[in-house]
Order: structure tokens, then C-alpha cells, then sequence
């Protein structure tokens, strides 16, 4: 569990600049893809997508903290993204008109304590239970919260939410936050902070706890750890890193509204850590990765994508409840036995007609939207920059073949991927 | 006064036969999996949309008997093919499932019908008033979907508790594998029961449907409530579902009709909190803007103070 991210061997026999590398190696890595980036990807499309990616990352492996590390489902994460935000933005607020000498980098760790201070509170009450009752509760506290952002209008600015400007705080070597590359490396090095001291979380004796806790309460009770305290601890830091990140996005967006503490915030980390995967410390950053750039990506392609998300989520649950980072690391062993490439090889066969198979449901999809919602403007339309008519037989016939035919075929090439899989179980036994 | 309390009262009870509709089929399905399904207000919603669709085709009273059977059937095929193979997952990727089938039958549904609200109407034969209560007139349809959904309660507590069928159900419920040893088929039980909850649900979608707002979003905004209704009441538990129908139906009505601040009741103090500040707001909000969050007050409340619900027997 979590340990995938750094390998440990026999590390003291070797120099000590191997033993750095070989530990914070991965660390390294990551932090020179964040900086690297902006490099590679120039456009301002491209800085807003990827900070966004940072916020995401946060809250993501935030959550996971609960969801994965403890076993705690909560339907409420977006409170606390949502109250950091909304005590970032009163904070920079605060700042700007008393003209107090604090800098603008500082101000997600005031979204954090903000976050923590509310995670307290409502922590202390929620986790008392676990499991269903857990889920509930954090149900019904989001909805409490969000409602009481309409009525609380002082504080949460009624429907507009509150503005703030981000680049009026104190300006520390002449940066004024004012460009969105500016944002960038600030939301990547606090990102790369707080994934850092997460990760450290999962290695302290607490958070060891954590997955005892999870596994199985009654046993961790006997050691000597009570479980409540174990997770309401867990629930605290989990809140401060959501703080975290709503304060981030705050900065990002200079606004805080009703729509960071929706129930829509909530499902979608929910669904980015477990697309990503609840089972690894690095599943809910390839989860909100992924899904950002879907957001953005599909949002351009089609106007529905949220089902192709939903589908692509149930999709997950139903075939690989361990998420991408499952999927990858049950790979990984592959490597070490030579049989990675004839898999690999197995997949390439049963691609295209997978493909096939998707590009007929989509198809399907596109063409009952057009005739659905999109009636007025007419059966004209275009799929993959090919033109047709959604109302033609043809254009049906043509979407069930992809459809049924993609499937025949897919379903064939099961077999081959059973063969590549047992002749890697094989290498295994010959490797030992 | 008592025309508020007897109009409150009447509206309270049908929101709650209604609630209790759909809290019948997710109590009863909890007991039977051991899991909250997020889909069931789905079910309410496509029972609308299909109820609205059957009546524009062929009229109101085929749609109240064809739009319930064929949600039921889409039910019964989510169980089968669906929940049942992500069973072996374990309980939270069946909780998921159903939350991520949710999501997906929001946006099919407003794929297919927008976004906006369609125009369900009252059948014809029901658009009048039925009787007046000072001076306000009560729709006869209102009357009809209390009689409806009264209707279907009582058929449905002689059903479980009267009828062989319904032995068997109870029991499979608490005891499946002594029940699949006596030569009872137990998923096929588990099957038609999550069928008739998702029926049930879209009995109350189409009748709901006209007198309600049908809109896409009509799940999201009851689901939660439902959950509400069914813990508050005890998981499990059919009586408790129905009491706290009740409950959450009257409490919300009575609220949303009482236009109360704390200004008004404290008002002999003559304290007056600084208009724009936290408590200024708590101090001149109405009850019945606060009414949509009682619900879910209730919910919090009763959890931290009988986790097993107000008439449940057992720990969530």
C-alpha cells in the first residue's frame, strides 16, 4: 500500500550521494516535471490546465488520505476545499485593505487553517462512526454547509461569492502574481509541497495507523490505538491539505463561491481518486491529471462530456475497481519476468477492435444527442470530422456494425491476452 | 391559522406517502446488500421522464402502468448484470457503482430531454378542484396521488407480511443462505426486489411528475432527502421508512409555510445584532429559508445521537 513511490533496498552499503538519489530519485523527478513544464506546454491554455492539475493534485491525494488510507467514503470533501478558499479570499482581502506586509505564497496555508479549524469541529462529530454512517453524515454536513453559504450572505457572498485580487498583496522580489506563469510556480511548489509532506504522512507512525484502522478497526483497537482517535486525526489532516487546495484555487480564480463546496466538487474527487486509483500513493495524481485534462479536452470535443466521464467511472468500478494506478503497477512484475513486451503485444491486437467498438457507442451517443436536445439545428452534423446525418438509417446501421462489430472481434482477442498473461506466469516460475 | 394547519398538514402527509414510496424500495434494498443505492432517486426521475413520454404517446393512465414496468425492468438488469458483478469488489465499489449510475442517468436523461423542465401536465380528467378548505382549493390530482400512494402502502405491508411471496422476501432478507437451503432461487428474489423498489420509485416519479417540477436535476435535489428519510428512520427498517416519511414530509411543509426569524421571536428584547455580520444573518433568516436544511439537520443530528436511527434496529 502507498509504498510504490520509493523502492527500498539495501540502501546503507551504497555511497551516499546513491542513497539521495535513490531515495528522493522519484521526488527529483517530479519536481523537475513541474518546472519543466511551462517550458514545454507555452500557451496560456496550457498554464491554466496545468495549474488547475496542481489544485487537483492536492485535493485529490488529500481525499485519498480518507478514502484510501483510512477506508473513510466521504461525500463532503469539497467543505473544506470550499472554506479554505472562501478563508483565503477574506484573508487576502483582510491584507489589502489594512496594507499588511504578507505576501501572497502564504496565503493557502491561511486556507489550510481555515480548513483544519472547520475539519476539527465537524471531524469531531462525524467520526465518531464509520463505514455508512461515516458516508451519511459527511452527506448531510455538505448539504448543510451548502445551503448555509446562501444564508450566511456576510461571510459567503450569497449566490456572486467574494472577489479578491491577487496581485494587491505584499510583493516579495518583485512579483507581482499578476501573469499566469507566476501562478503557476506558485500553485506547482506548493503542489510538490503538500504532495511531499503527504506522502511523509503515510510514513509516519499515524498514518501507519491509519491503514490498520482501515483494515481492520477491532484489531487496531487491541494494540492499543483507538480507532475514533485515529481517524478524526486523519480526518484533520486531510481537511487542512483540502484547505490547501481550495486556497490555491482562490489564488487561481480570485473568486470563492457556493460552487467550490457543491456536491459536484465532492463527486468529482471522489471520482478522480478513484479513476486514479484509492490503492496507491500516486492513483488520485494520475485520477486528477487525468481528469483535468478530460475536463478541458472533451469539453472542446463534445457538450456531453460528463457521460463519457460517468460511463468511463463505471466502466472503472465494474472492471478495475483498483483505478489506472491498479492497472499500472499490476503490470509492473511483467518487467522483471521479460514478458512485459508479448503483453504489451497482446494489447495491441485487441486495441483496434476495442476502438472500433467505442467509436460506434460514441457514434450512437452523438447521434441521439443531435436528435434529441439538438433537434432545431437540423440532422446535419459531423463525428471525427466526418459529415453525416443523424436521421439516415445509414448513418444508425454504420454506428450499431462499429458497435456489435467492435465487440465480435474485441471478444476474440480475449483469448490472446489470457495466452500472453499465462505465458508470463510461466517466465515467473522459470525466473524463480 | 387552522386553514395553514390543515393545508400544511394535507400537503405534509402526500410529500411524505411519497417520500415513503421511494424509502420502501432503498430501506428494503439496503437490508437485502448492505448498500445505500445512490440510483434510487434516479429511478424517481427516469419514471417522470418516461411517464411523461408514455402520456404525450398514449395518454396519462397507459403511462402510470407502463413507465413503472419498464423502470422496473431497467432495474432488475442493473441488479443482474450490474451490481451483482461488482459485488466481489466489496461495499465501496457497489456504493460507487450506484453513484457513478447516478451520474450517468442524470446525463442521458438530459441528453435525451435538456435541461429545462418539461411540460408534464395533470391528466384532464383530475384538473379540477376537489374541494375548498377556506377559500383555498385543493386539486383533486393532489388528492389522487394521496390516495395512490396510500393505496400502494397498504399493498405493499399486505404483500410482505400476508402473502407467501412476501414470507420469502422477509426472509431472504435476514437469513438468505437458510433460505436458498430450503430451495428458495435467492438472486432471483434479490433481483425482482430491486425491480419493484426501482418500479416503486417510478410509481412516485409519474405521479409526482405534474404536480412537481420534471427537470433533470429532480434526482440530485430528492436523493439526498431520501437518504435523510431512510436514515433517520433506521436502515432496515420498513416502519421506521414510513414514520419518517412522515416525519421529514410534515416538518418540511410546516417549515417552509412558517415565515419565523429569531428577530420576531426574541423581538420583546429589543437586541438587534449588527445587520451584515454571521449573526446578524442567523438573527433575521426565516425558518422557511431554512427549511430545505432540516432534512439534513435531522440526519446529522440523529446519527451523532442514535446512530441506528430512530426506529432502526440496527448499526449502520
Amino acid at each position: 500500500m502507498s509504498g510504490a513511490l520509493i523502492a527500498h533496498g539495501s540502501l546503507a552499503a551504497r555511497p551516499a550521494a546513491l542513497v539521495i538519489v535513490a531515495r528522493y530519485g522519484p521526488w527529483i523527478a517530479v519536481a523537475a516535471v513541474f518546472a519543466g513544464l511551462p517550458l514545454v506546454f507555452r500557451s496560456g491554455t496550457a498554464l491554466t490546465v496545468m495549474s488547475l492539475m496542481g489544485i487537483s493534485i492536492v485535493f485529490a491525494v488529500s481525499y485519498n488520505m480518507l478514502l484510501g488510507q483510512t477506508g473513510m467514503l466521504s461525500f463532503g470533501h469539497a467543505v473544506y476545499f470550499g472554506l479554505g478558499a472562501y478563508f483565503a479570499v477574506h484573508c487576502m482581502n483582510t491584507v489589502i485593505t489594512g496594507g499588511l506586509p504578507v505576501p501572497l505564497p502564504v496565503i493557502p496555508f491561511v486556507g489550510g487553517l481555515g480548513a483544519l479549524f472547520f475539519a476539527i469541529l465537524f471531524g469531531w462529530v462525524s467520526t465518531k462512526r464509520s463505514g455508512t454512517a461515516f458516508a451519511m453524515i459527511s452527506l448531510g454536513l455538505a448539504e448543510l454547509v451548502g445551503s448555509s453559504a446562501l444564508i450566511l450572505r456576510s461571510f459567503f457572498g450569497g449566490e456572486e461569492g467574494v472577489t479578491t485580487d491577487r496581485t494587491r498583496l505584499l510583493r516579495l522580489f518583485g512579483v507581482s502574481f499578476g501573469q499566469q506563469i507566476e501562478v503557476y510556480y506558485l500553485i506547482a511548489v506548493w503542489s510538490f509541497v503538500c504532495m511531499f509532506l503527504m506522502f511523509k504522512f503515510t510514513r509516519t507512525p499515524l498514518g501507519r495507523m491509519c491503514n490498520a484502522v482501515r483494515d481492520n478497526a477491532e484489531r487496531a483497537e487491541f494494540v492499543g490505538y483507538n480507532p475514533r482517535m485515529v481517524r478524526f486525526l486523519a480526518f484533520c489532516v486531510s481537511g487542512f491539505f483540502a484547505g490547501v487546495a481550495g486556497g490555491l484555487a482562490a489564488i487561481h480564480f480570485e473568486i470563492a463561491n457556493s460552487a467550490y463546496f457543491g456536491a459536484t466538487q465532492s463527486g468529482n474527487v471522489l471520482l478522480a481518486t478513484f479513476i486514479g486509483g484509492r490503492g496507491y500513493f500516486f492513483g488520485p495524481v494520475i485520477g486528477a491529471v487525468l481528469v483535468s485534462y478530460l475536463q478541458v479536452m472533451l469539453s472542446d470535443i463534445t457538450e456531453i462530456w460528463q457521460l463519457y466521464f460517468g460511463l468511463l467511472f463505471i466502466v472503472m468500478v465494474m472492471f478495475a475497481p483498483q483505478g489506472m494506478a491498479g492497472l499500472l503497477m499490476m503490470h509492473r512484475p511483467l518487467w522483471g519476468w521479460r514478458a512485459l513486451l508479448r503483453v504489451l503485444a497482446a494489447y495491441a491486437i485487441a486495441l483496434p477492435p476495442a476502438a472500433t467498438m467505442l467509436t460506434g457507442v460514441a457514434l450512437g451517443i452523438e447521434m441521439t444527442y443531435r436528435l434529441t436536445v439538438k433537434a432545431a439545428e437540423g440532422p446535419d452534423m459531423s463525428f471525427l470530422t466526418v459529415p453525416l446525418a443523424a436521421d439516415h438509417p445509414l448513418a444508425w446501421l454504420s454506428a450499431a456494425t462499429l458497435t456489435i462489430g467492435g465487440f465480435i472481434l474485441f471478444r476474440l482477442t480475449w483469448p490472446i491476452i489470457t495466452v500472453a498473461w499465462a505465458s508470463a506466469d510461466d517466465r515467473k516460475e522459470q525466473a524463480r | 391559522m387552522l386553514e395553514l394547519v390543515i393545508i400544511s398538514t394535507l400537503n405534509g402527509v402526500l410529500f411524505g406517502m411519497l417520500l415513503f414510496l421511494m424509502a420502501s424500495g432503498l430501506t428494503l434494498i439496503f437490508s437485502m446488500m448492505g448498500v445505500l443505492n445512490f440510483a434510487h432517486a434516479s429511478f424517481y426521475m427516469l419514471g417522470a421522464f418516461f411517464g411523461f413520454q408514455i402520456a404525450r404517446w398514449v395518454g396519462f393512465w397507459p403511462a402510470l402502468v407502463i413507465a413503472p414496468a419498464l423502470v422496473g425492468v431497467i432495474g432488475a438488469l442493473v441488479e443482474r448484470y450490474g451490481l451483482r458483478s461488482v459485488h466481489r469488489h466489496g461495499h465501496v465499489p457497489e456504493l460507487l457503482f450506484t453513484f457513478g449510475l447516478a451520474y450517468v442517468f442524470e446525463e442521458v436523461v438530459q441528453m435525451i430531454w435538456g435541461k429545462v423542465p418539461v411540460d408534464f401536465r395533470v391528466p384532464a380528467l383530475l384538473d379540477f378542484p376537489a374541494f375548498t378548505v377556506f377559500a383555498t382549493n385543493y386539486p383533486a390530482y393532489k388528492l389522487f396521488m394521496l390516495l395512490t400512494s396510500a393505496a400502494i402502502f397498504v399493498a405493499l405491508f399486505l404483500a410482505l407480511t400476508r402473502t407467501r411471496i412476501g414470507l420469502v422476501v422477509q426472509a431472504a432478507l435476514t437469513h438468505p443462505h437458510m433460505v436458498a437451503h430450503l430451495g428458495h432461487n435467492v438472486p432471483l428474489v434479490f433481483m425482482s426486489v430491486f425491480g419493484v423498489g426501482s418500479a416503486l420509485a417510478a410509481i412516485a416519479g409519474v405521479i409526482a411528475g405534474p404536480a412537481l417540477v420534471t427537470q433533470s436535476n429532480m434526482a440530485g435535489m430528492l436523493g439526498p432527502i431520501l437518504f435523510a428519510v431512510v436514515v433517520v428512520g433506521g436502515l432496515g427498517s420498513l416502519a421506521g421508512a414510513f414514520a419518517a416519511s412522515l416525519l421529514i414530509g410534515l416538518i418540511q411543509t410546516f417549515a417552509v409555510s412558517v415565515n419565523v426569524s429569531m428577530a420576531d421571536i426574541f423581538g420583546f428584547t429589543h437586541f438587534t445584532p449588527a445587520p451584515g455580520s454571521i449573526l446578524g444573518d442567523l438573527w433575521t433568516v426565516t425558518l422557511a429559508q431554512i427549511a430545505p436544511i432540516l432534512p439534513y439537520l435531522l440526519l446529522v443530528v440523529v446519527l451523532i445521537l442514535k446512530p441506528s436511527g430512530l426506529w432502526g434496529t440496527r448499526e449502520t
